[in-house]
């Protein structure tokens, strides 16, 4: 075809050879279509399944629901921790444009502080992406209102409602309830350990004190699902199943809220504690502890400022006294170690000494006093316990000997955990050889015994271990443990009431000993010489009590004590035990007030009021009748 | 004899306006796919939907003009408009525009231009100038200089970098070539030498975020969350469509936007998700059809210019497809070629259908030529 100058054209040739390239084009186009055919035949009928699953992970998430948090209601069905509403204004920083620009808006628009600022760049930094962030919770009204008519401007910010725990008696019930807070890093640990984590994935708060945190567990119930359909964003498109949530068990309490008050009222600010239980079940009816504290402000999540200032109060508000507060129980345990002494015949009901007011051991020089200057002359152990005769019960104590009280009041209780149902409960402390030993390496002396007699020296007792060991003396050596949760509240309103629950009971060798020293505590609150006449003389009803007056501060052997010029915090704390009514015991008290002096005088009439008011409603209580101590402020009011 | 003249009458609206009804109908029906697909791709987004039908209209008249010109005008404009686009393209090089990392742009002042796009139809003109001036098959001298026409704007492409472009400029050329009927043996060698230049291609030529490309696509699954994303959740989304697809407006890789750049050149993903198999074939058989009636026109064309003119823009029209389709089921690694006729998006579409104009021109402007 080539020639050598020029080739001639052969175009029917040229033709040809085009024709047969674009059909050879044509077939490697079809063949490569093919190849794609083939590849998009595995993608999308081969693997179609295996995709399917991978677009449905994609877009389908499960995202837990959080069950809504058991009710708490006082004994006579009164709510006393609630869920309520709250409105926080939430941040999605992944969906703002510019978060400085939108923070500063809002700073203009709701008044955002630079605390709350600076709280929320904190949490942004340590956060999961496309995870909301509090910027200001419990908005009010107005704040949502405000917001809500602005939404438009703030992609990314919203108000989010989310049920949160309210106490609407504020600090009457903190040391019973407690409260839930938000969890923190330490929950957390211990709900992975337990293996809760997966449960508590939408919780935003946990039991931290109290019932809410002892019953954590029945109050919060069991998570829920919903299977969600996502954006790439994250955002929720719509709900395409729900797996609801199991709400948590409501809690009926044998707290009575208006006894609760009424043990608030009497003790009138002073610092102390009030414990009322019934002696038939050993339910705690009341219990507070003073001062006290408003447990909303934890819920969430109590200012730094406002926290110090509660740690750090001198009157340590934070502490339950009721089952953490350890007082020397002073005269209190009178009747309980008269009963062990005529029990293990070391004394008889007719044993008596001649009390002059002073104390000796033979060959001992230490001289140890009665609180009576001239002594109660002679006595047997029924006077000792209504005058509280402390000779009687040095000499008691010494014959007993340390061993034998230790063990005998530990099966009362002293130095053992009351089993209450709350976390924060002291054992205290009942001395033993052994205990000293280890605590200070030292041997026990005979001298060390002889305070030990009048609750005093080393022995220590919270409010709740006197309260329990006087139900056991009322109860002839039944022992209740305290029970501040009657039962759970059923699907009709009704109450499935918890068992009681009980220790083992103390051996009875004389039950008409037992009948004896709660003769010896009717007396103190009815005989004209009762150290508790002048607060329970008067009383509709009969009684049996106690009082005491625990001694903080030593005074050197050649002199007396004189309120005047002790510093206050080591004045003698005011202690009484009562119960009532004598015969068939309903209610029974232990009342401490802190620093307030003799107990008889400053302890005993709280107690009175408490049991006047828990038998309020009964047709032996004169209406009219107002307690002596209370008349000038009655009538000043 | 009469049957012919009645066949002439009838076609002598389109014949006159230089329009080819086949190529027009398969054209129509394809932006008419693309369009719907855009809507739900778009995330039902009307002023996208308002854009893109705006550059239909603008590309169909730019069609139409094209259509206007006698091939012959064409092939006497080839080398000024292949000269004139590399002189841009080496401007582009020294002081053009930085648009999404890359140097494509020139700013004319009163316009920006790509001169790339220039270059996707000047290259096959400029090499079926140049062939189509010696009797065919080529020989060995104009092949090696034909190849160098093409090499030349090809590596200035590359150098913007626009992986897509350079080869959709390198196989129109090659194309022209290969229509021009050269010898097999020739064909396997450069196979050989082409397979001896991808090292060189690798190591000097390609920037890094080619080579990512290329390394994701070999294993999209080594950095799920990052460079194998894009291919991993378009592959999820044509898996998850199975042969009959979610239905229109249903995909929810693409309505959930977990499907990146789903309007754009990852809109095959979009339409596989939402068709499944059965919807893709439709789609092939319009591409095919288109296909073959540009090989139709390319083979009806009456000299060697206008055929091998028309052959390369009709088998470059495939590449477009194959290598859009390719990519985006994980056949091919990720260059940025858009779905003709269906991605949203301009130049390249006004490109494409002054190409097809073109074709059209050389189909229906027969009777000027002598054998």
């Amino acid at each position: 075809m080539a020639r050598k100058r020029q080739a001639i054209r052969d175009h029917s040739a040229e033709a040809n050879l085009f024709a047969r390239r674009a059909v050879v084009s044509l077939l490697i186009v079809i063949a490569m279509l093919g190849i794609v055919v083939s590849n998009l035949y595995v993608l999308q009928v081969e693997k179609h399944d295996a995709y399917q699953t991978r677009s449905n992970g994609n877009r389908i998430k499960v995202l837990p629901i959080a069950p809504n948090r058991g009710l708490i209601y006082d004994r006579n069905g009164i709510l006393l921790a609630e869920n309520r509403p709250v409105f926080s204004l939430e941040i999605i920083p992944e969906e703002v444009d510019d978060l400085e620009a939108t923070l500063d808006s809002l700073t203009t628009l709701m008044g955002i502080t630079p605390e709350e600022r600076e709280n929320f760049q904190k949490t942004y930094r340590g956060q999961r992406r496309f995870k909301p962030i509090t910027l200001r919770t419990q908005l009010s009204e107005q704040e949502v209102a405000l917001f809500s008519a602005q939404q438009h401007h703030y992609d990314g910010v919203s108000v989010e409602a989310r049920l949160s725990r309210y106490y609407p008696y504020g600090e009457t019930l903190t040391h019973v309830l407690g409260y839930v807070a938000k969890i923190n890093k330490k929950d957390l640990q211990k709900l992975v350990e337990a293996g809760q984590e997966a449960n508590y994935a939408a919780t935003y708060d946990i039991g931290k004190l109290g019932v809410e945190k002892y019953h954590e567990e029945e109050l919060h119930g069991q998570v829920g699902y919903q299977q969600v359909e996502v954006n790439s964003q994250g955002r929720i498109i719509r709900t395409l199943s729900i797996d609801p949530p199991v709400p948590g068990k409501d809690i009926v309490l044998n707290i009575d809220l208006a006894l609760q008050l009424a043990a608030k009222k009497s003790l009138n600010g002073q610092r102390g504690t009030v414990v009322v239980s019934s002696p038939q079940t050993g339910g705690v009816l009341a219990m507070y502890s003073s001062p006290s504290y408003d447990p909303n402000l934890f819920v969430h999540g109590i200012s730094s400022k406002n926290y110090s200032a509660l740690l750090n109060s001198p009157d340590r508000p934070l502490i339950n006294r009721a089952t953490q507060g350890q007082y020397p129980p002073a005269s209190t345990i009178k009747p309980l170690l008269g009963l062990v002494g005529l029990e293990d015949g070391v004394i008889t009901p007719k044993t008596t000494i001649n009390d002059t007011g002073r104390y000796r051991l033979p060959n001992v020089k230490h001289v140890w006093r009665d609180w009576k200057k001239w002594g109660h002359g002679k006595v047997n152990v029924v006077r000792a316990v209504m005058q509280s005769c402390d000779t009687f019960y040095y000499d008691l104590a010494y014959k007993l000997g340390i061993d034998r009280i230790s063990e005998s009041m530990s099966e009362f209780g002293f130095g053992e955990y009351t089993g209450v149902d709350l976390y924060e409960e002291s054992d205290a402390n009942m001395p033993s050889r052994g205990w000293k030993r280890a605590r200070f390496n030292q041997p026990w002396y005979i001298g060390d015994t002889i305070p030990v007699g009048i609750g005093q020296s080393y022995w220590t007792a919270t409010p709740i271990q006197l309260n329990q060991a006087i139900n056991t003396l009322i109860n002839h050596g039944e022992r209740y443990v305290p029970q501040i949760i009657m039962g759970f509240m059923g699907d009709q309103g009704e109450v499935i009431e918890e068992p009681l629950k009980t220790w083992r009971p103390i051996a009875v060798k004389e039950k008409k000993n037992w009948d004896l020293m709660l003769d010896a505590m009717h007396k103190v609150n009815h005989d004209e010489e009762g150290t508790g006449r002048r607060s329970f003389s008067d009383a509709p009803y009969q009684s049996g009590g106690k009082s005491g007056t625990a001694q903080l501060f030593s005074v050197a052997q050649n002199e007396s004590y004189k309120e005047e010029e002790v510093s206050e915090h080591l004045r003698d704390n005011a202690m009484y035990v009562a119960f009532a009514p004598f015969e068939q015991p309903e209610v029974s008290v232990a009342v401490v007030v802190e620093n307030a002096g003799g107990g008889s005088s400053n302890a005993a009439p709280v107690a009175r009021q408490v049991i006047d008011f828990f038998f309020r409603e009964r047709d032996f209580m004169d209406p009219d009748y107002v307690p002596p101590e209370q008349q000038g402020q009655e009538v000043g009011q | 004899m009469k049957r012919t003249q009645l066949k002439q009458n009838q076609s002598t609206l389109l014949e006159r306006i230089h329009i080819d009804g086949w190529l027009l109908i398969g054209l129509l029906v394809l932006m008419v796919v693309g369009l719907y697909t855009l809507y739900s791709a778009s995330g039902q987004d009307m002023g996208q939907m308002e854009r893109q039908f705006t550059r239909l209209g603008i590309a169909m008249g730019v069609m139409f003009v094209m259509a206007q010109v006698p091939p012959m005008a064409y092939r006497r404009l080839s080398t000024y408009a292949y000269i004139a686009g590399l002189l841009m393209l080496i401007a582009v090089l020294l002081f053009g525009d930085v648009g999404k990392g890359a140097q494509r742009w020139l700013d004319l002042k009163f316009v920006r231009f790509q001169p790339s796009e220039l270059m996707k139809l000047a290259v096959p003109m400029m090499v079926a100038w140049y062939i189509s001036k010696f009797t065919l098959p080529p020989k060995l001298m104009q092949i090696g200089i034909g190849f160098a026409l093409v090499i030349v704007p090809t590596i200035l492409i590359a150098k913007q970098p626009d992986l897509g472009t350079s080869l959709l400029i390198a196989s129109s050329g090659i194309f022209a070539i290969f229509l021009a009927g050269m010898s097999w043996k020739l064909i396997g060698f450069v196979a050989a030498l082409a397979g001896g230049f991808t090292p060189i291609m690798w190591f000097f030529l390609m920037q890094d975020y080619q080579k990512q490309r290329v390394t994701t696509f070999l294993n999209p699954e080594s950095d799920p969350l990052g460079s194998g994303y894009h291919i991993i959740q378009s592959q999820i989304a044509i898996g998850s469509g199975g042969l009959e697809g979610k239905g229109w407006l249903q995909g929810t890789q693409s309505q959930l936007e977990f499907l990146p750049e789903r309007h754009t050149d990852f809109i095959f993903a979009v339409f596989s998700e939402e068709f499944g198999l059965v919807g893709v074939l439709a789609l092939l058989a319009i591409y095919l059809f288109i296909i073959i009636r540009g090989l139709i026109i390319a083979n009806r064309a009456q000299d060697a210019y206008s055929k091998l003119l028309a052959g390369s823009i009709t088998l470059t029209f495939f590449v477009y497809v194959f290598v859009n389709m390719g990519m985006v089921s994980g056949l091919l690694p990720v260059v940025g070629v858009p779905l003709p006729l269906v991605s949203f998006g301009g130049t390249s579409m006004v490109t494409l259908m002054a190409g097809f104009g073109i074709l059209m021109a050389i189909g229906t402007q027969k009777r000027f030529l002598s054998r």
